[in-house]
């Protein structure tokens, strides 16, 4: 039985043409980019095509505008840190409930240090407020950083018009679009975006590389100081191979936009009606009309989403869930939490994440895998009776709970 | 993914009395919704001798609750009342093979579900007054709510004595941020606590003395042999605070054989506890070491 993996949105597999485009670079491309003979030379010169790449992937204007990073998260980093410092006079960040950990936690801390940090909430799809946003921005913000599509649902957030209201009130603006970048056509010259992040092992590169995109003129200060290395922006030797690959990686992503936004995209679609028309109880989150191409994630109601995982996972199935029990927290999703999903329905979701290399076979065997793993998971659980939940569920099993 | 034993994986995949139990006369109910697990036991009882004739389960949860569950309804057929009280989360674990630390609380929730549906059977009211909180030290499984509990009714200031108390703190040292930020939260509740007699703030606690850095220089045979020593010495008291204790009895190349006692013998934690103090030596000699139960002297590894 060949595993299936629909946790692309964890992390993708490598492109072969990548690994082999990488390989030299741990042998006879051993070189410094910096040095001054034929060994670094040709490093350097790999380098600068990989940055094209990336350009040409993102519609940057300029390749000066890419700066290769050791992952999505330094990205993030960066660009806050960044921000905060470049622009002493301005207090506030501006973000989102549901961002990445790489964000949220980073404003936490942020907040002990004394920053004002505004998180904007969402409605039941995972939608964002923009009056809400209008009246947070003030002469005081001196970053808003929004992630392009969320990580856990897909759904994805109008950062090209929420970049002009920063503009207008003089903040800068930054997007984690790590799940966004391979899957949605961008073209940042023609943005008022300052600051992007990607990380490479989302899009088939390998993982510990990432980019930050900073537009030509933002006020910048960096993250690591040192050596020249990245215009002195991020200083540290190259990842050189890693950076090759992230170069192929971009021109394959760049080529793949339009399969994944129809091959994929029916994929998908073709999987969550499969599983919805078989499995009742269960809902699609996340703002479903406006989200990746790529991503599902359904809420199976009265069941716990580890529990799902193993089953799958016995199939060989690799799948993810919002479930608290997944993460070694106690808490569920708090993507879900802010969508307002219940905790009985929270901690049961799964999320199935496609890439260009999931087949239609894969997905008809995860259709038919499904119903009787909830089934069998259904009948065990205290909400769930003979025919379907208890009438009342919450009266009928109400455990004293500590 | 999860470490899970063979024996968790066994009982989540054929869990043991599934579903509803016709005639059952005991029924505990009980959980925790924002961990994501809720159980309900269900026992029938014989009247006459109060033995359980029969149990069953049905649970809303992870891989390991439902283990747990599984896993204790096979514990406590045939027993009397009595008798299943006795059973201990720690029982249910061993009976696992163990849980990871971050799954304790399955075990706990399966015992909490054993006394409800006894004080159900009993006609008496259950309270559980037990809250948990995230889990700060993996090391030794010890959660944010049990450190705050202690901190405070000691007024405890410092990483090293939180660590002496609960343990936490006391193997890889990662979730030292972790403790002084609980540390900081309660001194900061009692420099506003309105006391009258006196306005003296406690000092904001400070990080445990900066753990001496990995020496980089190699040490010679005399000079490794005694860090080893040193820092098991250090680990001591606070497994004597739990009525254990450890003893260096060989060491050979990176495998250091020790016996523990008391306590901590044969205890589920005694994995973790090795764990723990491995860690520690790692850091303190800077260089890899394995810890191993002296029952593994002359055996050879794998
Ligand atoms: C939205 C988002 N931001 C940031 C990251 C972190 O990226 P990396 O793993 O490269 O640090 C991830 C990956 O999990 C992500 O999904």
């Amino acid at each position: 039985m060949t595993p299936i993996y629909l946790d692309n949105n964890a992390t993708t597999a490598c492109d072969p043409a990548v690994v082999a485009a990488m390989l030299p670079y741990f042998t006879e491309q051993f070189g410094n980019p910096s040095s001054m003979h034929s060994f670094g030379n040709k490093v350097g010169l790999a380098i600068k095509g990989a940055r094209e790449s990336v350009q040409a992937l993102l519609g940057a204007e300029h390749d000066s505008e890419i700066i290769f990073t050791s992952c999505g998260t330094e990205s993030d980093s960066t660009a806050i840190l960044s921000a905060l410092r470049a622009q002493p006079e301005r207090n506030q960040i501006i973000t989102t409930v549901v961002e990445h950990p790489a964000i949220l936690a980073l404003c936490e801390q942020l907040e002990k240090d004394g920053y004002v940090v505004t998180r904007l909430g969402v409605d039941k799809r995972g939608r964002l407020d923009l009056d809400a946003y209008r009246a947070a921005l003030g002469p005081r913000t001196a970053i808003v950083s929004v992630m392009w599509a969320n990580n856990e649902t897909g759904t994805l957030f109008p950062v090209e018009a929420m970049a002009e209201l920063a503009h207008a009130a003089g903040a800068q603006f930054h997007t984690d679009a790590v799940q966004a970048v391979g899957k949605l056509p961008m073209d940042l010259k023609r943005t008022q975006i300052d600051m992007l992040s990607l990380s490479g092992h989302k899009l088939h590169a390998p993982k510990g590389i990432g980019v930050l995109y900073l537009r030509r003129g933002t006020r910048f200060r960096p993250f690591l100081r040192g050596g020249h290395q990245e215009r002195g922006r991020r200083a540290g030797t190259e990842n050189t191979a890693s950076i090759v690959g992230l170069g192929v990686a971009a021109a394959l992503a760049k080529n793949a936009i339009a399969t994944e936004n129809s091959t994929v995209r029916r994929l998908r679609d073709r999987l969550e009606a499969g599983i919805l028309a078989q499995v009742s109880n269960a809902f699609v989150t996340g703002d479903i009309s406006n989200r990746l191409p790529n991503t599902s994630n359904i809420a199976f109601e009265f069941i716990e989403g580890e529990a799902i995982l193993l089953l799958l996972n016995k199939l060989g199935i690799a799948a993810s869930s919002g479930s608290a029990c997944t993460s070694g927290s106690l808490e569920p999703s708090h993507v879900m939490r802010a969508m307002g999903i219940p905790y009985t329905a929270a901690h049961g979701t799964t999320r199935f994440s496609l890439s260009r290399f999931t087949t239609e076979a894969e997905i008809d065997r995860v259709i038919a895998a499904i119903p009787p793993i909830i089934a069998q998971l259904r009948k065990i659980s205290p909400y769930w009776g003979e025919q379907g939940p208890l009438a009342n569920a919450d009266e009928s099993f109400a455990p004293q709970y500590s | 993914m999860w470490d899970y034993s063979d024996k968790v994986r066994e009982h989540f995949f054929n869990p043991r009395n599934a579903g509803l139990l016709d005639g059952a006369n005991a029924v505990g109910d009980v959980g925790s919704i924002k961990c994501g697990d809720a159980l309900r036991l269900m026992l029938k009882v014989d009247p006459a001798s109060e033995r359980i004739l029969d149990a069953s389960f049905q649970t809303f949860g992870c891989g390991s609750a439902i283990a747990s569950s599984s896993a204790l309804t096979e514990m406590v057929k045939g027993k009397t009342l009595d008798e299943a009280l006795t059973v201990s989360n720690q029982d249910i674990a061993d009976f696992l093979d163990g849980l990871p630390p971050e799954k304790m609380h399955c075990s706990v929730m399966g015992r909490e579900a054993l006394q409800a549906a006894v004080a159900n059977y009993r006609g008496e009211a259950w309270q559980d007054a037990h809250a948990e909180g995230a889990l700060v030290c993996k090391c030794f499984a010890v959660d944010s709510v049990l450190i705050e509990d202690v901190v405070r009714a000691n007024g405890l200031t410092t990483v090293e004595q939180v660590s002496n108390y609960t343990k936490a703190g006391g193997g890889c040292a990662s979730c030292h941020e972790g403790i002084e930020e609980i540390l900081a939260k309660v001194a900061a509740e009692r420099c506003t606590a309105p006391t009258a007699e006196t306005k003296r703030c406690e000092p904001a606690p400070v990080a445990a003395s900066a753990a001496s850095p990995a020496p980089t220089a190699r040490l010679t045979n005399f000079q490794r042999m005694r860090k080893i020593e040193e820092t098991v010495e250090s680990i001591r008291p606070m497994l004597q605070r739990d009525h254990g204790d450890i003893e260096i009895v060989e060491v050979d190349g990176k495998n250091i054989y020790v016996n523990l006692k008391g306590a901590c013998q044969g205890c589920m934690l005694e994995a973790s506890t090795l764990n723990g103090i491995q860690t520690r030596l790692v850091e303190e000699l800077g260089e890899f070491v394995r810890l191993l139960p002296a029952s593994m002297l002359g055996r050879a590894l794998s």
